[in-house]
């Protein structure tokens, strides 16, 4: 199959625009089985495999797909008769898929005690898909299916319609701003790379997702790879660059196949090559693996890293747009900014721009997780508030505990509290409270979470991945480091949150690169909520939360013991002691603090103090 | 100077056959480009061979004409490289965000205190190497970690003997079912 013109690709998508609804007349059930990272980790696969070995009949149509955001009911199918809205099942096991299958194909008839959505028009209220539109409906290994959704309409009407100007006229009133943390806008950036001189330009995008917490990157990278080889090849376009890459992490196995395939399909189909729709356009796509290394995120850092380099940053400017990969013009966006340009070109930027706040425009994905009971990925307009995200959408916090706060940003971000819930999340009200946008990962964290060890934790993080070639950022880091493990070891000294704020000063403003300029974030921003926190651990020598084990003592309530001697059994330093039927006790010297022991008691006997 | 490199012949040959299929002789015209696929020769040497150790940094280097140094700086600058052996099985325990809310931290304590290894390193019998790693993607069921290719999910520190036995270490004395959640090699 060869696209070499636009009657080409509307053959294409006539073909399968005319296949699904013949599958429709012929009143044939179709089977998503959702099989990204996280569902294959939970069983899809072998689901996938069951259901088309005993399920795949004439009045079947059994896909593969990515994943639908509902991380916490892996691993899920979707099932849709034809004329109804799609059934969502989750927590599915081979044996029930097939029941499922049984009761759609013989019942015509929904398992309703298994649906997830009770309320089929329910599973995405107060969302809005547009990058994630895809994602869990098509099968990302099939071209046509992209095609047939009018994927690569977007490139076809800027290659035979439009100018480079034109698109970048386009980006800009559309008012999208960059999604892979800083909010630059696009089209700006994309004017800068445009007119930059030179002949030998790049496009490159930022695969790298290094956010410990957020996996959105990677969902459309598994479930719409032909939208960001799409979006690339226009950006191309724009700016007058041949040749693109894309720098992924090594740690997305699946994600990385599944775009070698695309990219695979998209050459093979004359999408992406010479000669693009006939248009005399030329564009080439490679990949390049990041190697696990967090600075690699940062735009400098990337393009040594692609140039096979150590991943060091440098100082900017001059910027990529004016000398990035091998000192040429070089365009650089994150996987979800790019995401968006397919949808803008082809239903406007007016249309895009009427979503969202008044500076931040469009929708964001979030990646929800920690102390929330709908665990997975979101997309939501820009000004949503954190309430609507975590009640209405996340479902709560789990076990009747109570919010805390919210952790937006990553490592270079903040933590948000109890009493600014109702803040509209955009790119300027979060950096406003001391947070940022960041990639989008969302943790949330219940009374359970102590904030000076989630801040440690951050900062160890950073520390960690600090690359050390400036000071401030190298030695710095260490030092906020190690006062923050003074602090949550119960050896806090009177003068340590002066030190840690001075420190983050120096920090902020004399690192090199964003990674060391935003590490003290997370420290400043719970002391600036959280302070009491840090001040009982340093005064009092109590952490709040029971959560520092170093603080902490464990010890059996001897009227509640019963002597059956499970603590004893399960202590991996035999520092629990006693005769049967009498009440044990805890050796403090030899303790390691593990928490097993209350884990096992049965009858509540052991405390923490 | 010649240098001799004294490498594994079947490791040299791995190496060739993996060199060969990352570069086109276009690229190695180029001086630009020619160490652009360094990264991902270095991944795919090591999935071949476990480790780079330094006569396998040294054959690379020759074999791509790019000095040892920046080779060896490389390497050591991503934490995906390992220059040493590693254990039979690799341990590794998500540290992302989501993990660490949810207790991996108590869990990889634990590993170390079972196996009596700190981060990165590993057992004397070679049988497990312990590591932290960040964010797989599998939120949902923190805290999560892999043993090889198994993924293991919503775990508790008490889960941590019974996940060692059917790599070899003895059982504890009650068996208890672990969440085994892909049953895919
Ligand atoms: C330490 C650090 C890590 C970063 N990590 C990422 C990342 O993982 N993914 C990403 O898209 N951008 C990351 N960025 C932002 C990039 O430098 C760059 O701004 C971004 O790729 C530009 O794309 P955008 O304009 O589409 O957002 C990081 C920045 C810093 C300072
Ligand atoms: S943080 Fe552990 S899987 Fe995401």
């Amino acid at each position: 199959m060869k696209i070499k013109t636009l009657s080409d690709l509307n053959q294409i998508k006539k073909q399968s625009v005319e296949a699904a609804a013949k599958r429709d007349i012929n009143h044939i059930l179709t089977v998503n089985v959702h099989q990204g990272t996280c569902g294959a980790a939970n069983g899809a696969n072998e689901i996938y495999d069951v259901m088309v070995r005993q399920g795949e009949t004439a009045h079947t149509h059994i896909i593969q797909t990515g994943c639908p955001g509902m991380c916490h009911n892996e691993p899920l199918i979707s099932v849709t008769q034809p004329g109804s809205p799609p059934s969502v099942y989750g927590h599915v096991t081979p044996e029930k898929a097939l029941a499922i299958l049984d009761s759609h194909l013989k019942h015509h008839a929904p398992v309703a005690e298994w649906l997830i959505n009770r309320n089929p028009t329910d599973i995405y209220m107060h969302q809005h898909r547009i990058t994630l539109a895809n994602c869990g409906v098509i099968d990302p290994e099939r071209i046509e299916e992209y095609i047939a959704l009018d994927g690569y309409f977007a490139l076809a009407k800027v290659l035979l319609e439009m100018q480079p100007l034109d698109v970048i006229n386009e980006l800009k009133s559309s008012g999208l701003r960059g999604r892979g943390g800083g909010g630059f806008p696009t089209g700006q950036k994309w004017e800068f790379t445009h007119t930059a001189p030179g002949t030998q330009k790049y496009v490159v995008c930022n695969a790298d997702e290094g956010d410990p917490g957020a996996f959105m990157d990677r969902s459309i990278l598994e479930g719409d790879p032909h939208r960001l080889i799409e979006a690339m090849a226009i950006a191309g376009y724009a700016v007058g660059a041949n040749q693109g890459y894309i720098y992924i992490r090594a740690e997305y196995p699946l994600a990385l196949e599944r775009l070698k395939k695309a990219i695979h399909q998209a050459q093979k189909t004359g999408l992406l090559g010479d000669n693009i729709l006939g248009s005399g356009f030329t564009f080439h796509l490679d990949i390049r693996l990041g190697a696990g290394a967090f600075v690699c995120g940062e735009e400098t850092a990337l393009i040594h890293s692609i140039e096979g380099k150590r991943g060091e940053p440098r100082q900017r400017p001059p910027f990529p747009a004016a000398s990035g990969l091998w000192g040429k013009p070089t365009l650089i966006n994150n996987v979800e900014t790019y995401a968006n340009v397919p949808t803008i070109i082809r239903q406007g930027a007016s249309w895009f721009s009427s979503i969202g706040t008044e500076k931040s425009k469009g929708t964001k994905v979030f990646a929800l997780a920690g102390k929330i009971k709908n665990i997975g990925l979101i997309e939501v307009p820009m000004g949503t508030t954190l309430r609507t995200i975590i009640e209405d959408i996340g479902g709560g916090i789990p076990d009747g505990k109570r919010y805390k706060a919210a952790q937006t940003g990553g490592p270079s971000g903040g933590c948000i509290p109890t009493d600014m819930l109702d803040i509209a999340i955009d790119y300027d009200n979060l950096l406003a409270v001391g947070s940022m946008m960041g990639s989008g990962g969302l943790i949330v964290m219940d009374e359970d979470n102590c904030m000076v060890d989630i801040a440690r934790f951050f900062l160890e993080f950073t520390q960690d991945e600090s690359c050390g070639k400036c000071t401030p950022c190298r030695i710095g880091t260490k030092r906020m480091l190690e006062i923050l493990d003074k602090i949550t070891s119960g050896q806090g000294e009177a003068d340590d949150i002066q030190q840690l704020e001075s420190l983050a000063t120096t920090i902020k403003s004399a690192s090199i690169c964003g990674l060391g300029q935003t590490a003290p974030n997370p420290v400043l921003s719970t002391l600036k909520y959280f302070r009491s926190e840090y001040e009982a651990h340093i005064y009092a020598k109590q952490c709040p939360a029971h959560a520092c084990q170093n603080m902490l003592s464990y010890s059996i309530i001897t009227d509640k013991c019963t002597g059956c001697s499970a603590c004893a059994r399960v202590c991996p330093n035999t520092a629990i002691s006693g005769k049967a039927k009498e009440p044990y006790s805890i050796d403090q010297n030899l303790c390691v603090k593990c928490g097993m022991c209350m884990e096992k008691c049965k009858f509540d006997a052991i405390e923490l103090l | 100077m010649p240098y001799i490199i004294d490498i594994e012949p079947e490791w040299s040959f791995a190496i060739d056959r993996i060199v060969a299929a990352n570069t086109t002789p276009k690229e190695y015209q180029k001086p630009s480009q020619q160490s652009s696929s360094l990264i991902q020769i270095l991944e795919q040497t090591q999935r071949e061979i476990g480790y780079l150790p330094e006569n396998v940094q040294a054959y690379l280097a020759d074999k791509l004409n790019i000095p040892l140094s920046e080779i060896y700086g490389v390497t050591t600058f991503y934490s995906l490289f390992s220059t040493e052996p590693v254990g039979k099985h690799l341990i590794s325990v998500c540290m992302g965000t989501a993990c660490y809310v949810k207790g991996a931290g108590e869990i990889f304590a634990e590993f170390e205190r079972r196996l009596n290894i700190k981060a990165g390193q590993t057992t004397e019998d070679r049988l497990f190497t312990l590591d932290a790693c960040r964010c797989l993607g599998a939120c949902g069921l923190a805290p999560v970690l892999t043993i090889d290719d198994q993924v293991y999910g919503r775990l508790t520190p008490s889960d941590v003997p019974d996940l060692l036995v059917p790599y070899g270490r003895e059982a504890s004395k009650k068996n208890k079912k672990i969440h085994i959640l892909n049953t895919e090699s």
